[in-house]
């Protein structure tokens, strides 16, 4: 699960990697720093996997009124 | 007759495993004329006669994941949140304010601050609302000097929700003007509830109650507390 800030919300450690990224001469436009949590489910069904990730990211991963989130799904 | 000063009512102090404050938040109290007892967070049950509860200070469970987002699945923050829901005073200071956003029972999001400097110095402070439990010893647009001390203190809403919560006249104390020390959304730096029992701010006012230390603005808002605590003991009696 990705969770980053909302588009619009002031991202301000983005923007310290940002302009980091630019000293060292890369043609950054934007940054946006989120974080990664990884989780490994025993179900095999994706169905059900997904609505388990979508509920943890509702319910504890990403607070709504600010971040956004993003879901991928792999077989291990 | 029992003159109202001589009740102690309790007022106990939340302990979560990082709170660093809640020593000082007991001293304030005590010194303030309230019982506060230290609580665990593991408690299922506040303290009987419980007449407030503070959340104090400090970074409960390393500030992971978000602050405060973990300190609300604490066992105690049932009890918190059903005690404020019967309209009970609950205050949240720095970290305690952070928690009570997480748990829903404040608006808004404390979000790094806009420098991403952690911020530790006496602040000024424009008092909004005095008709509040939390304030009521302050008088009309009071300048306040309390400090802050945080890394993540940017209180932020929407533009719909800040409509909301401007329109309800949730927002208790802002930073006073050009002293934002933390990027907070429209200098907000506390706000309560739409019920008006649930407080939330950033600075510390549990470090200002001595004037060795500088300020004692702090006492007026945990004194207004105490005050409001034994008033609710006394309706009960």
């Amino acid at each position: 699960m990705l969770v980053r800030p909302k588009p619009g919300i002031l991202d301000p450690q983005g923007q310290a990697v940002e302009g980091s990224l630019r000293h060292l001469g890369f043609d950054v436009v934007h940054a946006h720093v989120g974080r990664l949590v990884e989780v490994e489910l025993e179900t095999d069904d994706r169905e059900e996997a997904l609505a388990q990730l979508e509920r943890m990211c509702e319910e504890l991963l990403a607070n709504p009124l600010i971040e956004s989130y993003a879901i991928e799904l792999e077989r291990v | 007759m029992t003159g109202a000063s001589e009740i102690h009512p309790t007022i106990p102090v939340l302990v979560f495993p990082g709170s660093n404050d809640d020593r000082d938040a007991q001293l304030a109290l005590e010194r303030l004329g309230a019982s506060a007892p230290r609580v665990w967070h593991t408690d299922e049950v506040l303290p009987p006669g419980t007449a407030a509860v503070v959340l104090p200070g400090g970074f409960s469970y390393g500030d992971y994941l978000r602050c405060g987002a973990i300190a609300r699945f604490s066992p105690i923050m049932r009890a918190v949140a059903a005690f404020a829901g019967n309209g009970g005073l609950v205050l949240g200071i720095c970290n305690g304010f952070q928690i009570l956003t997480e748990a829903g029972l404040l608006p808004g999001a404390l979000r790094p601050n806009e420098t991403l400097s952690f911020v530790c110095r006496d602040t000024p402070l424009r008092l909004v609302r005095t008709d509040t439990p939390f304030t009521s010893r302050c008088i009309d647009e009071q300048h306040l000097t309390i400090p802050v001390k945080h890394g993540d203190g940017c209180w932020f809403a929407d533009d719909d929700l800040l409509a909301e919560v401007e329109a309800n006249d949730q927002v208790v104390l802002r930073y006073a003007q050009g002293c934002n020390p933390n990027g907070a959304v429209a200098d907000v730096a506390g706000v309560v509830n739409a019920d008006g029992n649930v407080f939330g701010l950033m600075p510390h006012p549990e470090h200002a109650v001595d004037p060795l230390l500088g300020s004692t603005d702090g006492g007026l808002l945990l004194g207004s507390l105490v005050d409001a605590a034994r008033l609710s003991l006394a309706a009960v009696v």
